[in-house]
């Protein structure tokens, strides 16, 4: 294990560094940059302010500055907000973790629930029609699904707010705060939840059909155990269990925020942040995100490895 | 010579069974049998006819601008209404069908064709060619994809690429992020079929390289890759319509269904006429629903080993 654990964590290391070259790189050799983009600079002040952020180093030079400033936990300063940009993430990534925590454990619920009752009455009218609705599920695209239930719901019914987390000048504070945010709140993560709903109920409704089908539930029922118990007991631990290897994938969307979701929410997460930035080629805040969601990411995929081993001890890790 | 044993083979077969029967027909006819997957393989048919074959009937092809009749709601004369330079919706909606679609089919071929060859490789040489491979493909998987393309994106506006190229650079954007899944995926299969007997069958007559990858080996994980090529289409679909949404990928006039969304971006056309973004994200909605439930089915007769 430790030798794994170790292997493991040069690889992720060498992955990330390579990661981190080819990341800087292609926002390095995209042409212009913040400075370029405001047109009321001179070409004097231009040059002077290239200077002090460095930007006129070599390429090399300025991927070794990022670099070992990023070893020791600064990842530089946001041009456009002068600010570093790892206190700019504490400030919007909590936002972002609200939205995808409340509409991933609401993911996780329904997606369990239906998928067991619909793998237990496979091939019954409610399977079928769970399936049509997981494909519908699987195929709206996210930034067109938003738009509609705004229109609807928001600007039609007036029942929601159209975005933002709060609305527009409102100082509430303590409950009224609270009630604010969960009443700007509820579209996103409803959209965010039926968009991930789909392949995980999938997931739920093969595994519990696996189960299902196994010796040992034949012998828990002729055991004569009620059918919930089977069911509940028997049954849905074992299809949980495979799952738990999906919670490292998750991290990423965890805190990484969701580009397209609060871009449309207007949400102020941290997606929304790097939509922001995007725009404006504020790169030292750009690369800081990519690099962030890269090391989620292995962090993930190493968890789910891990997990996969806990979860049945006959996988090896090597 | 080597051809006579399986000449005889079918010769046989086509003697005792009275219809003929190949993995092709027996696929066919179990699909057949499955509603749900007829009924998707039909909405992607009609899709494809409308959008490639309606707009011939259409009187408003010439995009022509007039005035006299914008941004008016669906009526009789126009279904679905007209934008602001007074072009008819429906016609737009199948003229954006074309790209989209398009775009769709030949990323996903691009990036089939890539992901296979390159896992093929790397499953079949082992060793540095496999190391090589799947590094690059690690580090792929590790950048998300969406800021990836938009950084493409970025940089084909910065670069004043021709709007009429974009959609063709569009296709290898996205086939660039989607190739290293795809090669995973392979390279898994082949490390497993390159220690079957037939493959040891192969290596004692002593055949090429070549002749093992592509004869033995590759035609093994066809059904597969249909498979997953079929429900690639969707997804290729959906990236190019965020892309363009956003205004990194196709870009106007080229009309896409996702720049016609676009037109929610703004107030006015978002609140008072929804005729010009809502028919765009249903055609996306139903092309990518019906290419989903098609490709489940085919997974049923394809590939049953792998139902998840």
């Amino acid at each position: 294990m430790s030798t794994y654990l170790s292997k493991r964590l040069i690889y992720m290391f060498l992955i990330l560094f390579a990661a981190s070259l080819l990341i800087f790189c292609l926002y390095a050799l995209t042409p212009g940059d913040f400075i370029s983009g405001n047109i009321k600079l001179t070409p004097e002040r231009k040059a002077e302010l290239r200077d002090i952020y460095g930007l006129n180093k070599p390429l090399l030079e300025r991927y070794g500055i990022w670099m070992s400033n990023a070893f020791r936990g600064d990842f530089g300063f946001s041009l456009a907000q002068q600010k570093p940009v790892l206190q700019l993430f504490n400030e919007y990534i909590w936002n972002s973790f609200l939205l995808a925590v409340v509409s991933t454990f609401l993911t996780w619920v329904i997606a369990v629930i239906v998928g067991v009752i619909s793998a237990y009455k496979q091939y019954s009218w409610f399977d079928t029609l769970v399936m049509v609705a997981i494909f519908a599920a699987m195929s709206i695209p996210s930034f067109f699904i938003g738009l509609f239930l705004i229109k609807i719901l928001a600007v039609d019914l007036k029942w929601l707010p159209p975005g933002g987390m709060l609305t527009t000048g409102s100082n509430a504070t303590g409950i009224a705060y609270l009630k604010e945010v969960i009443h700007h709140m509820t579209l996103p993560v409803v959209v965010m939840t039926l968009l991930g709903v789909g392949s995980l109920t999938r997931y739920f409704r093969s595994n519990m059909i696996d189960v299902i089908k196994q010796d040992y539930i034949r012998t828990a029922r002729a055991k004569g155990l009620t059918e919930r118990k089977v069911l509940f007991t028997h049954a849905l631990r074992n299809a949980l269990l495979p799952a738990i290897t999906l919670v490292g994938f998750e991290l990423p969307a965890l805190f990484g925020g969701s580009l397209i979701i609060e871009k449309i929410f207007n949400w102020p997460g941290i997606g929304q942040l790097y939509m922001q930035s995007f725009g404006l080629r504020d790169y030292p805040l750009l690369m800081g995100f990519t690099m962030f969601i890269a090391i989620l990411t292995v962090l993930g995929t190493l968890i789910s490895d891990i997990l996969y081993h806990v979860a049945d001890p006959r996988v090896r890790l090597q | 010579m080597i051809t006579t044993p399986t000449k005889l083979v079918n010769a046989k077969r086509t003697k005792d069974s009275p219809v003929k029967s190949s993995l092709f027909r027996q696929s066919i006819r179990k699909l057949s049998k499955n509603k749900l997957a007829v009924s998707g393989f039909v909405v992607v048919i009609l899709m494809f006819v409308a959008c490639f074959i309606g707009p011939l009937f259409s009187p408003y092809t010439d995009n022509k601008i007039n005035m006299a009749m914008m941004n008016k709601a669906p009526h009789l004369k126009h279904w679905l209404g007209t934008d602001a330079l007074g072009r008819d919706v429906l016609t737009r909606v199948l003229l954006a069908g074309r790209i989209s679609l398009t775009v769709g089919l030949a990323s996903m071929m691009l990036s089939v064709f890539i992901g296979s060859l390159l896992g093929a490789l790397a499953g079949y040489y082992r060793g540095i060619v496999d190391q090589i491979i799947m590094r690059i493909a690690d580090l792929l998987l590790t950048i998300p994809s969406l800021p990836l393309l938009f950084i493409f994106g970025a940089l084909l506006s910065e670069w004043k690429i021709p709007t009429d190229y974009r959609m063709y650079i569009v296709m290898l954007m996205l086939s660039f992020v989607g190739w290293p899944g795809l090669a995973r995926m392979v390279r898994g299969q082949m490390l497993s079929l390159r220690e079957r007997e037939f493959m040891q069958a192969a290596v004692v007559l002593g055949l090429r390289d070549r002749r093992k990858l592509f004869n033995h080996l590759l035609p093994n994980i066809v059904p597969l890759l249909i498979v997953i090529a079929t429900l690639n289409i969707g997804g290729a679909i959906l990236s190019e319509s965020v892309l363009s949404f956003f205004g990194l990928g196709v870009m106007p006039p080229t009309p896409t269904w996702g720049n016609m969304i676009d037109a929610a971006n703004n107030m006015i056309d978002f609140q008072e006429r929804p005729w010009l973004w809502i028919p765009p994200g249903f055609s996306i909605f139903a092309t990518v629903i019906a290419i989903n439930i098609f490709g489940d089915g085919l997974r049923d007769v394809l590939d049953p080993k792998q139902k998840r």
